[in-house]
């Protein structure tokens, strides 16, 4: 029975962390479209004073101040790229917790693919240089010999 | 050393390479997508005369020092006697952004620790600094005469970056 508070207070703990932003004032939609986009686009930005909690998770002053601005806009009829371009343009591509294909980030975005296919490229090779080493068959009496030995 | 071995060798080599550039980086540092753009515009009240309202165009022309600081903001008490400095020097305007304060502790905090601004705003709300991309007070800003963004210091300002960085940057705009 004593385990039960600290069991209750750590659930209690996990749930805070994940729904911190349901500490501000509840906020209103016109309808369930525009509360999908708040959500995706609060899950999607990045809360620049804790760099590592997006703007849904953070309970800090200024992810309070964007999750507000991202809410006034959303109500106010502004859509998903208009957000976000209004986020790059104050705080740059690092906002983005999922960050934009351009030259600067190719490396980025297809770096794990390269090493993939130069993966299997090196296990492929081997295997084949692997294969072409035939073994030389064995003489007859060598065969006679291994018969012998194994019996 | 045999043809095998140099494989390995050459993959340690592109680790140093990138963890040598990577690890000297701080990754608190967000490059500032205002550097050479228009200072976002703003129209605040005076700190000490609310009836009164500052616009950035106000300062079209100038070379002006724009300091985001909040009386809740330690490391803003560390740097403000360097502001005292720069306002000897009487090079520039200095505009204090009172970010999310209470113009209460506001006022009482310029009169503990003096008032180097040739004028303050307020921004209760904090839609200016996020117009700003402000997320870590204090902040300072250059502006040039045509009113374009040079510089953005995040953090407190110490002797050497006031010395090296803003002072050196506002005089060849002055020139």
């Amino acid at each position: 029975m004593s385990k039960f508070p600290a069991f209750a207070s750590l659930m209690l703990g996990l749930f805070m962390t994940v729904h911190s932003f349901a500490l501000d004032a509840p906020k209103e939609f016109a309808n369930p479209e525009q509360e999908r986009l708040y959500g995706q686009v609060i899950r999607e930005l990045r809360c620049l004073v804790c760099q590592n909690q997006n703007l849904a998770d953070s309970n800090a002053d200024l992810a309070q101040d964007l999750r507000r601005k991202s809410y006034e806009m959303i109500v106010s009829g502004k859509g998903y790229d208009e957000i976000i371009h209004f986020m790059v343009q104050r705080y740059g591509d690092f906002v983005l917790y999922r960050p934009r294909l351009k030259p600067a980030t190719l490396i980025l975005w297809f770096a794990p693919f390269a090493m993939l296919v130069l993966l299997v490229t090196v296990v492929v090779a081997r295997t084949r240089s692997q294969k072409a080493r035939h073994p030389v068959p064995l003489s007859h009496s060598e065969k006679l010999r291994v018969d012998k030995l194994l019996k | 050393m045999t043809r095998k071995s140099i494989f390995p060798f050459l993959a340690f080599l592109v680790v140093v390479g990138f963890l040598a550039v990577g690890l000297q980086r701080d990754p608190s540092l967000v490059p500032s997508p205002f550097i050479g753009k228009p200072a976002p515009a703003f129209s605040l009240p005076d700190l000490l005369d609310n009836s009164r309202t500052v616009r950035n165009g106000d300062f079209r022309g100038e070379v002006w020092i724009f300091n985001v600081w909040a009386s809740w903001c330690a490391a803003c008490r560390d740097e403000h006697p360097l502001f005292h400095q720069l306002a000897a020097l009487n090079l520039v305007p200095i505009v204090g952004l009172n970010y999310k304060d209470k113009a209460a502790d506001a006022r009482a905090w310029l009169d503990a620790l003096g008032n180097p601004y040739t004028v303050v705003v307020t921004d209760e709300s904090g839609d200016t600094g996020v117009d700003y991309g402000v997320y870590g007070v204090p902040e300072t800003f250059v502006v040039d005469r045509e009113g374009i963004v040079r510089l953005k210091h995040i953090g407190p300002l110490n002797a050497h970056s006031m010395q090296s960085e803003i002072i050196p940057l506002v005089k060849s705009l002055l020139l």
